[in-house]
C-alpha cells in the first residue's frame, strides 16, 4: 500500500518536474526572442552612436555649421588650409536625386495603376514578378550600365563632351527607384477594398472614372508613402551615383554638368584617410546627417502610410 | 432601351485612352531595363567560360578568372546568414508570437524600417567604427559580413514575421488546448507550417546580401588579393566590388572583362529572386487552409 502510493507520488512528482522543465524553457525562448525583437532597436541605436562617436571630434573641434553646410569649398586634403563645405555635395545629391524623382514618380505610379487596376491574369502575374526582378538588381550593376552603355549614349546623342552626368545619374537613379516604388504604390492600391470599386461601377462609372474618384483618393496616402520611401532610397544610393555623376565637385547649371553626391564623396574617400583625422571625421559627420535625414523621411513614411491604414 | 448616350463614348474613349497611356508607361519602364539586360549578356557571355569562373585573376586582373571574388562573396553571404537568420526568425517569432500591441512594439516596427532604410554607406560607416575599430575585428569577412547581416536584417525579419501570421490563429489554440507551452507549441506547429515562407526570406536576403557593395568596401573586402581567404579573420575579394573595379579603377581594361563580371553578378542575384518567387508560387498553390 505505501509502496504503491510512494511510487505514485514520485510519478507525480516527476511529472510536475517536467512540467516545471517546460515551464522554465517557455519563459528562456520567451526572454530569448524578446532579445531578438528589441535587436532592431539596439542596431539603430548602435548605428547613431557609433558614427557619431568617429564623427564627434569634427563636430566638437572647430566646426563652423554655416562653412560646413553652406561652403561649396570641399577641399579635405589641401595643404594649405582644409576646408569641409559640403554645399556642392547637397547640390549634387539633390539635383540627381529630384531628376530620379521626375522620372520615376509618374512612371511608378502609372506603373502600379496599370498592374492594380487594368492588367489582369498572366500578364498581371508576369509584370507583377518583372517588377520584383527589376528592384533586385545590385546598385554597383546598376552604376556599370550608366558607365558603360549610358556614357556613349548621351556623348552620342546629345553631343556632349562628357556622358557622366546629372543626366546619366538620374536616369538610372529613376530606374532604380521605381520598381521598389511601384510595389509599395500597388499594395497601396490593393488595399483599397473591392467593395468601393463595385459600389462606383454599380452606378455606371467606367474602370477609369472608378480609378480616378474611387481608387486614387482612397490610396492617396498609401502612393505618398509609396515616393517619400523611393526619395528615402534615391537618397541614400551610393554606388551607382558614385560611378555614373562623374564625381566633380560642381554646383550643377544643367543636367550635362557632372556632379559628387554626399554618399559617393564617402565611398570615395574614406579609403584614403587616416583613423581619426580630421577628414575621417569629417565624412562621418557627412554619414550622421544622411542618417538623420532618412530617418526622419522614413518616420513620416511610415506615419503616412500607417495613417491610411486604421482610417 | 439602353442606348450609349455621347457622354458614355466619352467616357469610354477617355477610359481606353487612359488604359493605352498607362500601359505605355508601363511598357517604357520595362523595356529599357529588359534591352539593358540584353546588351550584358550579348556582350558578357563570350568571356564566361569554366576558367573565368574557376581561375585566379591575372596580369593586374586583365586576364584570368574571378574565383577569388566568387568564393569571397560566398563566404560573406554565408556568415551573413549565420548571423542574421538566427537573430531574424527570434525577432519575427517575437513580433508575431508574443508582442503585444503597444507603443513599444511600434518602436521596434519603426526602427525596422528605418534598418532597411538607413543608405547602404552608412551602414559601411557603422560597420567601421563599431566591428572594425571598436570590436577589434579589423577589415575582415567578419566585420564585413555582421555589418551586411545588420543591413539586411528586415528582409528576414518581414519574410518571417508575414509567413508565422499565415498560420491561423486556430492551429495554435487547438494546440493550447492540450497543455502545450507557447514555446511547444510555436516549435511543433507554427515554424513547421512556416518554414517554406521563412526559407523565401532567406533567399531573398542571399540574393541582398550578394549584391551590395558600399557596405563591405571598409569592413573587409579589397580589390584584389593574391591567395585566397583561410578564416573569418581575413580580407577578401568580392563579386561586387570587384565588378567596381574592374570598370573604374583598372586601366586598359578590355572591354568584355566587366560585362563579364556583371553578367555573374547579375545571374546570382536574378537567380537566387526567380528561386524564391518559384517557391512562393508553389507555397500558394499547396496551401491547404
Amino acid at each position: 500500500m505505501t509502496t504503491k502510493r510512494n511510487a505514485e507520488s514520485v510519478a507525480a512528482a516527476a511529472d510536475f518536474d517536467k512540467l516545471n522543465r517546460d515551464w522554465y524553457i517557455d519563459k528562456a525562448v520567451q526572454v530569448l526572442v524578446f532579445l531578438g525583437g528589441i535587436s532592431a532597436i539596439i542596431f539603430i541605436i548602435g548605428i547613431f552612436v557609433f558614427i557619431t562617436k568617429e564623427g564627434m571630434g569634427f563636430i566638437l573641434g572647430d566646426f563652423s555649421f554655416t562653412e560646413f553646410f553652406f561652403s561649396q569649398n570641399w577641399r579635405p586634403t589641401s595643404e594649405n588650409k582644409a576646408t569641409y563645405g559640403i554645399l556642392a555635395l547637397i547640390a549634387g545629391t539633390a539635383s540627381v536625386t529630384g531628376l530620379a524623382m521626375l522620372i520615376a514618380i509618374p512612371f511608378s505610379l502609372g506603373t502600379a495603376i496599370f498592374i492594380a487596376e487594368f492588367a489582369t491574369g498572366r500578364t498581371r502575374e508576369f509584370l507583377k514578378i518583372t517588377v520584383e526582378l527589376l528592384a533586385a538588381i545590385p546598385s554597383v550593376v546598376w552604376g556599370f550600365i550608366g558607365l558603360a552603355l549610358m556614357n556613349p549614349l548621351i556623348i552620342d546623342i546629345f553631343d556632349v563632351p562628357v556622358g557622366l552626368n546629372v543626366l546619366n545619374a538620374g536616369i538610372i537613379l529613376g530606374l532604380m527607384a521605381a520598381p521598389i516604388m511601384t510595389s509599395i504604390a500597388e499594395d497601396a492600391l490593393k488595399a483599397v477594398p473591392d467593395r468601393y470599386r463595385e459600389a462606383a461601377e454599380a452606378m455606371g462609372a467606367t474602370r477609369w472614372q472608378v480609378i480616378y474618384k474611387v481608387v486614387l483618393p482612397a490610396a492617396k496616402n498609401g502612393l505618398l508613402g509609396a515616393v517619400l520611401l523611393g526619395v528615402g532610397r534615391g537618397f541614400g544610393e551610393t554606388m551607382a551615383v558614385l560611378m555614373a555623376t562623374g564625381h566633380a565637385i560642381n554646383i550643377p547649371g544643367s543636367v550635362f554638368d557632372s556632379v559628387r553626391a554626399l554618399t559617393a564623396t564617402i565611398a570615395a574617400e574614406l579609403g584614403e584617410t587616416a583613423v581619426g583625422s580630421p577628414h575621417y571625421q569629417a565624412l562621418f559627420t557627412i554619414g550622421i546627417s544622411l542618417f538623420v535625414i532618412t530617418f526622419i523621411i522614413n518616420l513620416i513614411a511610415d506615419l503616412v502610410i500607417r495613417d491610411v491604414r486604421k482610417g | 432601351m439602353f442606348e450609349a448616350t455621347r457622354i458614355n463614348h466619352k467616357n469610354l474613349s477617355r477610359q481606353n485612352m487612359f488604359r493605352l497611356l498607362l500601359g505605355g508607361m508601363t511598357a517604357l519602364l520595362i523595356l529599357p531595363v529588359i534591352l539593358v539586360l540584353g546588351t550584358l549578356i550579348y556582350k558578357g557571355a563570350p568571356v564566361i567560360s569554366f576558367e573565368f569562373l574557376f581561375a585566379n585573376p591575372t596580369n593586374g586582373m586583365t586576364a584570368g578568372g574571378i574565383f577569388p571574388a566568387l568564393l569571397g562573396t560566398i563566404l560573406l553571404v554565408i556568415v551573413a546568414l549565420l548571423a542574421s537568420v538566427p537573430l531574424g526568425v527570434a525577432a519575427a517569432i517575437y513580433l508575431s508570437e508574443y508582442a503585444p500591441d503597444n507603443w513599444f512594439t511600434r518602436a521596434i516596427n519603426i526602427a525596422i524600417i528605418n534598418l532597411a532604410g538607413v543608405p547602404s554607406i552608412v551602414h559601411a560607416l557603422f560597420g567601421l567604427g563599431a566591428f572594425v575599430i571598436f570590436f577589434r575585428f579589423g577589415t575582415s569577412i567578419l566585420a564585413a559580413s555582421l555589418t551586411l547581416a545588420i543591413m539586411t536584417l528586415p528582409v528576414v525579419i518581414v519574410a518571417t514575421r508575414e509567413s508565422l501570421q499565415a498560420v491561423p490563429m486556430a492551429f495554435r489554440e487547438a494546440c493550447w488546448n492540450m497543455g502545450a507551452t507557447r514555446w511547444q507549441t510555436i516549435r511543433r506547429i507554427v515554424l513547421p507550417n512556416a518554414v517554406t515562407g521563412i526559407l523565401t526570406g532567406v533567399i531573398l536576403e542571399v540574393s541582398r546580401t550578394a549584391g551590395e557593395t558600399a557596405p563591405i568596401m571598409f569592413t573587409g573586402a579589397v580589390f584584389f588579393l593574391p591567395f585566397l581567404p583561410q578564416g573569418v579573420f581575413d580580407q577578401t575579394m568580392a563579386l561586387s566590388l570587384h565588378l567596381f573595379v574592374v570598370s573604374t579603377q583598372v586601366p586598359e581594361m578590355p572591354e568584355a572583362v566587366p560585362y563579364g563580371v556583371a553578367l555573374v553578378l547579375i545571374a546570382l542575384v536574378l537567380l537566387m529572386n526567380s528561386v524564391s518567387i518559384a517557391l512562393r508560387m508553389y507555397l500558394r498553390g499547396k496551401k491547404k487552409w
